[in-house]
């Protein structure tokens, strides 16, 4: 059991480190990315079954009793989160060897992104703060070669802002780990729940509480502190910002989810009322982003931002339909989130360029990759009856439970403003003709111009995320229930605390 | 012997974040590393600062004689130096390819990914057809 839970990050490091030995070889590495992701994929689905069957299940590395050693803990809120980043990790590998050029690939993009799937993981399975906070590392640091590989100048650009307001709040995540440690003696988070109840200094809590949403608000992408997203996320190839959007954005929000439940005493509502607030700003200030711009990255990375509201909605809220619903709006979110970017790559491939006046005729050319788009997206704006309908409707109906019509009111209004700048994609780059169809008419001659191999690489991920999407709007039944438990779990955190805390575990 | 290294760290600190609010990448640099050191150590001094043995176990014994100098923290510091070297060496690495790329480290002047004017929102109200 202890090795399974250490599988998700070992596996990912261990056909990481092959692919940058490999990376001169493209077959070879494109190989181990392949069965890397696939491997990944295997490993979460065995450890999803697990935590389902089980509820939250532990193992103490090196069999150091808990609160001493290293401790690896899945309940259910980690294992799908684990399993959506094989999922969005598997669907992106196959769509990078279509969308990463070979000069990358040699410079060693799939070890770089095998490393970043293991940071990811690792994120999830920890069940202590200072090693969240080396798997963050793991992350970041994966990322930020991912981010600028190839060296354009544009990514050079954009990669001083992501480096630079990330490390800030990696820095601030270091202070808070500190002074918790200095406060209670201890890291383990089923430990801090019992330690931190019993600390008497109101004062230090809430400055550690702050310090905690600055540094995880900022990976997150909370209003105010995610300008370096927009500024940096369209920069890489597509495939790099789909796997970025899909995962990273939502490593902070697990990381809060984690910290404002299990982590701190529950009758704190002070973090509550500032994630509140944080929540509806970035939910307002990020659609509003996307409804002002007119290049197709840059709108899907401001609704990121926006999305990220929702999520950290369902948290300040604290019911246990509001914690559900954040669940659903996770699973959600990362299909069609991923999957709209997988979309704008091949729209990109086939009409030449991401600025929606300069492109056009996508439905005439492919209606396939046009109705793909439109359930995404339609999704996305929160349509019945696509996966994006229940997950709003549970977080709207958890606001109206609670007589917060304003944010429920909120919620509307964001729901709204995506469809307008979702339709705005729609009626340029898929409904109105070719701006310069005349000269350059095999810009966009379809997806059938296109060699089968790259075809099958860029088409493939999209059609089976898009089915998942369907599957969760038509069927949602199962994953409520999952969500349902999912809060009930983190909302009583006694059975994480006893399957790390109890000798039994070991 | 605590509140003077609390001062320490509240002067380095505001130094850092005074630094990296600079436009020069170079300063923010520099603020990186001050303030990276200062939270190293708000780590150390969470540790308690005392003047005691080490934590080894005298032959014989079955526990350490107290009271004994706490070694978590020292190695929590080490993993976050080591980590944060790393990092520092890559944004050093970045600042160096953006002054070649570039020619400029000022980050005021860096507008290549999102561009001051865009055609594009610029003339978006009249190319819109409704």
């Amino acid at each position: 059991m202890g090795w399974l839970l250490a599988l998700p990050f070992l596996w990912p490091i261990t056909i990481g480190l092959l692919a940058f030995v490999a990376r001169r070889q493209p077959h070879l590495s494109r190989g181990l990315s392949m069965a890397g992701c696939a491997g990944l994929l295997l490993i979460a689905v065995s450890i999803f079954m697990q935590a389902l069957d089980q509820g939250p299940v532990a193992a103490q590395m090196g069999n150091w009793p808990a609160p001493f050693g290293i401790t690896l803990v899945v309940d259910r809120l980690s294992a799908i989160m684990l399993l959506l980043a094989a999922l969005v990790g598997l669907s992106v590998a196959v769509f990078a060897l279509a969308d990463v050029d070979q000069h990358r690939e040699t410079l060693g993009f799939h070890g770089f992104y095998q490393l970043l799937l293991a940071g990811v993981c690792g994120s999830f399975v920890t069940g202590d703060l200072f090693n969240l906070y080396v798997w963050f590392e793991v992350m970041l640091i994966a990322s930020f070669a991912l981010l600028v590989l190839g060296g354009e100048r544009e990514q050079l650009d954009g990669g001083v802002k992501y480096v630079a307001l990330n490390l800030v709040s990696t820095l601030f995540m270091l202070m808070a780990i500190g002074m918790i440690y200095g406060l209670t003696g201890t890291l383990n988070m089923a430990a801090l729940h019992l330690a931190l109840a019993e600390v008497d200094q109101p004062a230090a809590i809430h400055m550690l509480a702050v310090l905690l949403i600055i540094a995880f608000g900022i990976k997150a992408a909370l209003f105010p502190l995610y300008f370096w997203l927009p500024a940096s996320y369209h920069v890489p190839p597509v495939a790099v910002t789909a796997v970025f959007a899909g995962l990273l954005t939502k490593v902070g929000v697990y990381a809060l989810i984690r910290t404002f439940t299990v982590i701190f005493p529950p009758d704190f509502g002070f973090a509550r009322e500032l994630l509140l607030v944080a929540a509806l700003a970035t939910m307002l200030s990020g659609v509003l982003g996307a409804a002002a711009h007119y290049e197709f990255r840059r709108i899907l990375a401001f609704h990121i931002v926006s999305q990220i509201g929702f999520l950290v909605l369902g948290l300040a809220l604290f019911s246990p339909l509001a914690l559900a619903g954040t669940v659903f709006y996770m699973a959600h979110n990362i299909v069609a989130k991923t999957n709209l970017l997988l979309i704008s790559g091949t729209a990109k491939r086939m009409a030449g360029s991401f600025e929606l006046l300069k492109i056009g005729g996508l439905y005439r050319a492919s209606p396939l990759l046009a109705t793909v788009f439109f359930i995404a997206a339609f999704s996305l704006a929160g349509f019945p009856p696509l996966s994006g309908f229940w997950a709003k409707l549970m977080l709207v109906n958890a606001s109206l439970q609670q007589a917060a019509y304003w944010v429920a009111a909120i919620a509307l209004v964001t729901g709204a403003l995506t469809l307008f700048s979702m339709s705005k994609i729609w009626s340029e780059a898929f409904w109105k003709p070719h701006p310069q169809s005349t000269e350059n008419t095999d810009a966009s001659s379809g997806l059938n111009a296109l060699p089968r191999a790259e075809r099958f690489q860029r088409m493939a991920p999209a059609i089976v995320l898009v089915a998942i999407t369907l599957a969760l709007g038509l069927f949602p039944q199962p994953l409520v229930e999952f969500s349902q438990a999912a809060a009930d779990e983190l909302l009583d955190p006694s059975g994480y605390i006893r399957a790390v805390l109890s000798p039994a575990a070991r | 012997m605590e509140s003077a290294l609390v001062i320490v760290i509240g002067v380095m600190t505001a130094t850092g974040v005074y630094l990296m609010l600079a436009s020069n990448l170079l300063c923010y640099l520099f603020g990186l590393i001050l303030l990276s050191n200062a939270a190293n150590l708000v780590i150390f001094v969470a540790g308690r600062l005392t003047r005691v043995v080490p934590p080894l176990i005298p032959k014989g014994a079955e526990a350490p004689v107290e009271p004994v100098a706490n070694a978590l923290p020292q190695a929590m510091i080490l993993t976050a130096i080591v980590i944060g070297f790393g990092l520092l060496a890559f944004t050093l690495a970045l600042v160096v390819g953006c002054y070649r790329e570039l020619g400029t480290i000022d980050a005021d002047n860096m507008r290549l990914a999102e561009p001051l004017s865009e055609p594009s929102t610029d003339s978006s109200p009249e190319h819109r057809g409704d």
